[in-house]
C-alpha cells in the first residue's frame, strides 16, 4: 500500500507510552503514564532509523508548555502539511477550477480532440505549478529570513520537481505521442527542466567573442547534446569564420548536422521512411569518422561521434548533461530516433549508475510505463495529497487507470481524491474547495462530506449559510438539521428569540420551534407584552410548522383583533383556540382571564351558546385537577375562578335576555 | 467582455471589494480599490492598484493584474466595508467591532484610525465574549451607521467616540444589510424577508414603514438604492432573487425576478448609470441587468484617445420620469441580463462599480478587475 512510514519528531514509544485518537484529516498522539518505568534508560537506538520525509508530516506539541520531565505531552500530527502553506494556496485554488472544468468535459468528445483536451488540461495543471514556483522563488529572494528562504527554496525544487514529473506523465501517458514525435517531446522536456548549463550558455553567447571563450566547445557540445542543430550550427560558423584552414571540415561537419533527419510532427513521413533516411545519414558520418576527416580537431571528432551514438563518446560529456535522463534522452536521439514508447524501457539502466533519488525512481518507473508505481512512488515522496490526487484523476480521466482496483472498495483515484479533499477540511478556510473534490468521488464522497461538513466552526450566521447551502444542495437534510439546531441554540442562548424561531423554522425543527414558542409564551406571561412583535407577525404559513407556534401566531392575532377593538371576532377567535384545543391545557387559565375583559363590555359579545362553551371549559379545567391540586392553588387562583364564574353567568344573564329580546321583535 | 478581466489569486477568501470613491469632478477611472478577507486565522484589509496609467496599451486595453500596495491586520472576518472619504474606510467585523482605518497615501500604509469596540454585541456588552457580528455599515461621511446579528442599528459620527443613537433589538431577526433612503432615513433588510425604513428624526424606536415579502419569508442579504429615483430600492434574497420595491406604494415588492440559484450576497445600481445593475451570488455568477431601453439610446460611452474616458451622459436619466425598473413586467422585453462568469465555482461574496470599472472578490480566493465593462 502507498502509505509511507512516518516519524513524529519528539514522540518516543521507548519512554513513553502512547495513545492514539484517529481524526478526519489529524491523528492525535498523546504521551501516558501507563506502564511507565522509573527509570527509562535510552536504548540507544542509534538515531532514528529512518529520516523524516521531508515534510511527510507535521507535528505540534501542544498544551503543556514547557512542562517537565515528568509531564505529558500531546502531538497534534497532520496528515497534509503542504495544505498549510500561504504560497501554495494559490496553487489549490486555481488547479480546483481545472478540477471541476475537466469532471464537467465532454467525455464524448471523438478520440483526437478528446486528447487535445486532456493534453490541454494537463498543461494547464503545470502552468499552475510553474506560476506558483515563480512566486515562491520570487518569496525566496524577496526575504531576509533566511529559515523562511531556506524553506522558499526547499518548496520551488520541490514544486519544480512536481512540474518535471508531471510533464514527463503528459507526454509519456496523457499524449502518449507516437514514435518520432515522442522524441521531440522528451527532448523539449530536457531542454525545459535541465537547467543547469543555461548559465554557461548564457555566459558564452553574451561574451564579445564567443568562438574564444574558453567554454565554446562545452556550449557547441550542451547545443548538440539536446538536439539544438540550428543553434550548434550557428556557433560553429562563427568558429569557422575565424579558421580559414580548416574552413572544409566544418563545412563537412555543418552539412552532417544539416543534413540529420528529424522525426516529422505531422503524418508526412512513415517510420520506414524516416529510419531509411536515418540509415543512410548514419554511414554518411560514419564514413566521415573512418576516414579521419575530423582527425585534427577532436572537439569535432567527438561531436561526429556522439551523432553516431557512440555511448562513450556521449558518456563522456556527462557533465554537460547533468542527469541520467538527460542522457538517456540523448542516447535515444542519435541511436534510436524512431524510438516507439515501449521500447524505452531497453536503453533505461545504461546510465542509471547513480544511487536512486525518489526522483530518480519516480522518473524510471515512468519511463517504464509503471504507472501504479509513478503514483505509489510520488505519494511517498510528496509532503501533499494535491500532486497524486489530481495527477491521478487526469490519467483516470484518460480511462488508463480503469483495471485497477484497490482492496478495500473505492479504486485508486477516489482513495486519493478523498485523502487530498480531508487535507483541505482539515483546513480553516480551504475547506470550501475540498466540497467538490469529494462530490466527484461516487463511492464514499457523500459519507467523508456529511463527516466533515458538521466539524465546521460556524462563528457568524454568513458562514452557517455558506454551509447549510452546501447541504441543502445535495439534500443532507441531517446535516441541515443539525446546523440549523446548532444556530437555533445559538441564537437562543443569546436571548434571540427571533433568530433562533428562524432557524428552527428554516429546519423545519418542529421541537425546537414548540420550545421556542413556549419561550415567547412564558415571556409574555411575565411580563404581560409580546416581545418580537415583526417576527410573529408575519409567521405566514410557517405558522403551522407546531401546535405551539400555531397557536402563538393566533393567540397573538387575538390580541390584534382586540387592540383593534374587533370585540366578537376577538371572541371567537380565543374560544376556537381552546375549543379546537390549539392552545396548551396550561394557557387555558390565561386564555379564559383573557375572556374577562370581553365579559365585562357594555355590549354583549358572547352568544349564549359561546358563554355555555366559555363555562364547560372553565369547568373542564377545574375538574381535570386533582384534589391535591386544588388545595395546592393559591387564593389567587381561586378567586380568578369566582370571578370568571360570576361573569360567565351575568354574561349569560344578558345574553338570555338579549337574545329573547331579538326573538321577541 | 471576459478577456478585458484581470484576475489575481490572492491566498485568501475575500469577502468585501470596494472602488476608492473618486473626487467630484474627477475624469479619469476609479485607480485604487480596498479588499476584505474572512474566515482566515489572519484577515487582512488590503489596498490595491489597478495599475497606473503607463499599463494601459495603445488602444487602451489593459495589461497587468492587481498590485497590492499596503495591508493590515483585521480582527475577525470583514463582513462588510466602505469608504468614508478618500482616505478612511470604515470596517464591520464578525466580532461585532467597528474599525475606520485611514490609507496613508505618501507612504502606502495602512493604520486603525478609530474603533467602536463590540458596536454589536449580545446580552452584555461588557463580558469578556458576548460580540455579535455586524454584518452592515453604510457611509454618509461624517455619519455612519451599522446593522448587525443582534438586530441593533448603530449611528456613529466619524471622530466621536459615542454612538450617537443606538437601536437595541431594532429588528427580532438579524439584520443582513443597512443603506441609506435620504440623509436622515434608512433601509434594512432581514432574515425573514422585511425591509424597513428607519427615520432618525423620530425618537420612537420602531421602523416607519414595513415591507415584506409574501409568503415564504425569504430572507433578504442586500440592499442598494437607485441613485436618482430615491423611491426605487433593490434586494436581493436567500433564493437568488432579485427584488424591486416602489417605497411610495404598496407593502410587497413591484417586481420579483429571477436570477441566481443562491444566496444573492449583494446588488448595486450603477452609480451614474442607474439603468444597470449588478449582482452576486453564493453560486458563482455575477449578472449585469441592463434596462436601458433602446439600444440607439444607450448612453454614450466613448473611449476619447484610449487615454481619457468620459463617463456615462446624465441626460437619459432625467428623461426617463417612469423608471424602467418599475414597469409592471421588466423581463418582458426591456431587460437584457448577461452572466459575467460563465466558468465559476465558488461564490462570488462582493462586488462593486464606479464609472467603467467592475471589482469583485470570490471564495476561490480570487479577485478580478473588468476595466472596461461596457466595450
Amino acid at each position: 500500500a502507498a502509505v509511507p512510514s512516518q516519524v513524529v519528531p519528539g514522540a518516543d514509544p521507548s519512554a513513553r507510552q502512547l495513545c492514539f485518537a484517529w481524526g478526519p484529516a489529524e491523528v492525535l498522539v498523546c504521551e501516558t503514564l501507563f506502564g511507565r518505568r522509573s527509570e527509562s534508560p535510552s536504548r540507544g537506538e542509534g538515531g532514528p532509523g529512518r529520516a523524516l520525509l521531508p515534510g511527510t508530516l507535521i507535528a505540534y506539541v501542544a498544551g503543556t508548555g514547557e512542562g517537565g520531565p515528568s509531564s505529558s505531552r500531546l502531538f497534534v500530527v497532520r496528515k497534509d502539511q503542504d495544505i498549510y502553506i500561504q504560497t501554495l494556496r494559490k496553487l489549490f485554488n486555481e488547479s480546483h477550477g481545472i478540477f471541476i472544468g475537466l469532471q464537467r468535459s465532454e467525455e464524448e468528445l471523438a478520440g483526437k480532440s478528446r486528447k487535445a483536451q486532456l493534453v490541454q488540461v494537463s498543461k494547464n495543471y503545470r502552468s499552475v505549478i510553474r506560476a506558483c514556483m515563480e512566486d515562491m522563488h520570487q518569496a525566496a529572494i524577496l526575504t531576509r529570513d533566511p529559515a523562511l528562504h531556506s524553506q522558499y527554496s526547499t518548496q520551488v525544487s520541490i514544486l519544480s520537481a512536481m512540474e518535471l514529473i508531471w510533464n514527463l506523465c503528459e507526454i509519456l501517458f496523457v499524449e502518449a505521442a507516437a514514435a518520432g514525435p515522442l522524441l521531440l517531446r522528451l527532448l523539449d522536456w530536457v531542454r525545459l527542466h535541465v537547467c543547469d548549463v543555461d548559465n554557461i550558455v548564457h555566459e558564452v553567447l553574451s561574451s564579445e567573442n564567443p568562438s574564444k571563450h574558453e567554454l565554446f566547445w562545452n556550449v557547441v557540445d550542451v547545443f548538440v547534446l539536446q538536439g539544438r542543430m540550428d543553434e550548434a550550427r550557428h556557433l560553429l560558423s562563427k568558429e569557422a569564420s575565424a579558421n580559414p584552414t580548416s574552413v572544409n571540415m566544418y563545412k563537412i561537419l555543418d552539412d552532417l548536422m544539416k543534413k540529420m533527419p528529424v522525426p516529422s510532427l505531422g503524418n508526412t513521413q512513415t517510420l520506414t521512411e524516416m529510419e531509411l533516411k536515418w540509415q543512410h545519414w548514419h554511414e554518411e558520418c560514419q564514413r566521415y569518422l573512418q576516414d579521419g576527416t575530423f582527425a585534427s580537431n577532436s572537439h569535432m571528432e567527438s561531436i561526429c561521434k556522439i551523432l553516431l551514438g557512440d555511448e562513450d563518446a556521449i558518456l563522456e560529456k556527462k557533465d554537460l548533461m547533468t542527469t541520467w535522463y538527460h542522457f538517456l534522452v540523448t542516447r535515444l536521439l542519435y541511436s534510436h530516433p524512431t524510438v516507439k514508447p515501449m521500447e524505452l524501457r531497453m536503453d533505461l539502466f545504461l546510465g542509471g549508475e547513480s544511487s536512486p533519488e525518489p526522483l530518480d525512481t519516480i522518473l524510471m518507473a515512468a519511463f517504464e510505463f509503471e504507472m501504479h508505481q509513478v503514483i505509489k512512488e510520488c505519494s511517498i515522496a510528496l509532503s501533499n495529497w494535491w500532486f497524486v490526487a489530481h495527477l491521478t484523476d487526469l490519467l483516470d480521466h484518460c480511462k488508463l487507470l480503469q483495471s485497477h482496483n484497490l482492496y478495500f472498495g473505492s479504486n485508486m483515484r477516489e482513495f486519493l481524491l478523498l485523502e487530498y479533499a480531508s487535507g483541505l477540511f482539515s483546513h480553516h478556510s480551504l475547506w470550501q474547495l475540498g466540497v467538490d473534490y469529494f462530490d466527484h468521488c461516487p463511492e464514499y464522497g457523500r459519507v467523508y462530506l456529511e463527516l466533515h461538513i458538521e466539524r465546521i466552526p460556524l462563528n457568524t450566521e454568513q458562514k452557517a449559510l455558506k454551509v447549510l447551502r452546501i447541504c441543502e444542495q445535495r439534500q443532507m437534510h441531517e446535516q441541515v438539521r443539525s446546523i440549523c439546531k446548532i444556530m437555533a441554540m445559538k441564537a437562543l442562548r443569546n436571548n434571540r428569540l427571533g433568530s433562533a424561531l428562524s432557524w428552527s423554522i428554516r429546519a423545519k425543527d418542529a421541537a425546537f420551534a414548540t420550545l421556542i414558542s413556549d419561550r415567547f409564551l412564558k415571556d409574555y406571561c411575565e411580563s404581560g407584552c409580546f416581545s418580537d412583535l415583526d417576527l410573529i407577525d408575519n409567521l405566514g404559513p410557517s405558522m403551522l410548522l407546531s401546535d405551539r407556534l400555531t397557536f402563538l401566531g393566533k393567540y397573538r392575532e387575538f390580541h390584534r383583533l382586540y387592540g383593534e377593538k374587533r370585540f366578537s371576532e376577538a371572541a371567537k377567535l380565543l374560544l376556537m383556540l381552546m375549543t379546537a384545543h390549539i392552545a396548551p391545557c396550561s394557557f387555558w387559565m390565561t386564555l379564559l382571564t383573557d375572556a374577562l375583559p370581553l365579559l365585562e363590555q357594555k355590549e354583549v359579545i358572547f352568544s349564549a351558546e359561546q358563554t355555555y362553551e366559555l363555562m364547560r371549559c372553565l369547568e373542564d379545567l377545574t375538574a381535570g385537577k386533582s384534589d391535591k391540586q386544588k388545595f395546592q392553588d393559591d387564593d389567587v387562583e381561586i378567586m380568578k375562578v369566582e370571578m370568571l364564574r360570576l361573569a360567565l353567568a351575568r354574561n349569560l344573564a344578558r345574553v338570555i335576555v338579549k337574545e329573547g329580546t331579538l326573538e321577541g321583535s | 467582455a471576459m478577456e478585458d478581466v484581470c484576475a489575481r489569486f490572492v491566498s485568501q477568501k475575500i469577502s468585501k471589494t470596494r472602488w476608492r470613491p473618486l473626487p467630484a469632478a474627477a475624469l479619469q477611472p476609479p485607480d485604487l480599490f480596498a479588499t476584505g478577507s474572512w474566515d482566515n486565522e489572519d484577515n487582512r484589509i488590503s489596498i490595491w492598484s489597478v495599475g497606473d496609467l503607463g499599463n494601459v496599451g495603445l488602444h487602451g486595453e489593459y495589461q497587468g493584474e492587481p498590485q497590492l500596495l499596503c495591508d493590515i491586520r483585521h480582527n475577525g472576518d470583514v463582513m462588510d466595508m466602505q469608504f468614508l472619504d478618500q482616505e478612511r474606510i470604515v470596517v464591520a467585523s464578525s466580532t461585532g467591532t467597528v474599525t475606520v482605518f485611514r490609507h496613508h497615501q505618501k507612504n502606502q500604509t495602512l493604520s486603525a484610525n478609530q474603533r467602536w469596540e463590540k458596536a454589536h454585541y449580545h446580552v452584555d456588552q461588557d463580558t469578556s465574549c458576548g460580540g455579535a457580528a455586524c454584518t452592515g455599515v453604510i457611509c454618509n461621511n461624517p455619519e455612519i451607521v451599522t446593522v448587525g446579528e443582534d438586530g441593533r442599528i448603530n449611528l456613529f459620527r466619524a471622530d466621536q467616540k459615542d454612538a450617537v443613537r443606538t437601536i437595541d433589538n431594532a429588528d427580532s431577526s438579524t439584520l443582513h444589510a443597512v443603506t441609506f433612503l435620504r440623509t436622515t432615513e434608512i433601509l434594512t433588510v432581514n432574515s425573514i424577508g422585511q425591509l424597513k425604513i428607519w427615520d432618525f428624526r423620530q425618537q420612537r424606536n420602531e421602523p416607519s414603514q414595513i415591507f415584506s415579502l409574501t409568503g415564504d419569508r425569504v430572507p433578504l442579504h442586500c440592499v442598494d438604492r437607485h441613485p436618482n429615483q430615491q423611491h426605487i430600492v433593490a434586494t436581493g434574497g436567500q433564493n437568488g432573487m432579485l427584488s424591486i420595491w416602489d417605497i411610495r406604494q404598496g407593502t410587497m415588492p413591484v417586481a420579483l425576478l429571477n436570477a441566481h440559484e443562491a444566496e444573492m450576497w449583494e446588488v448595486h445600481f450603477h452609480p451614474s448609470n442607474p439603468d444597470h445593475l449588478f449582482t452576486c451570488s453564493e453560486d458563482g455568477s455575477l449578472w449585469h441587468w441592463d434596462t436601458s431601453t433602446d439600444v440607439s439610446e444607450k448612453p454614450s460611452f466613448l473611449h476619447q484617445g484610449g487615454r481619457s474616458t468620459t463617463y456615462f451622459s446624465h441626460n437619459t436619466i432625467n428623461q426617463s420620469v417612469v423608471s424602467a425598473w418599475l414597469s409592471n413586467d421588466p423581463t418582458k422585453d426591456r431587460m437584457e441580463i448577461t452572466n459575467l462568469i460563465p466558468n465559476q465555482t465558488l461564490s462570488v461574496n462582493s462586488l462593486d462599480i464606479l464609472g467603467p470599472c467592475l471589482v469583485y472578490g470570490t471564495d476561490a480566493e480570487a479577485i478580478y478587475v473588468n476595466r472596461q465593462l461596457f466595450a
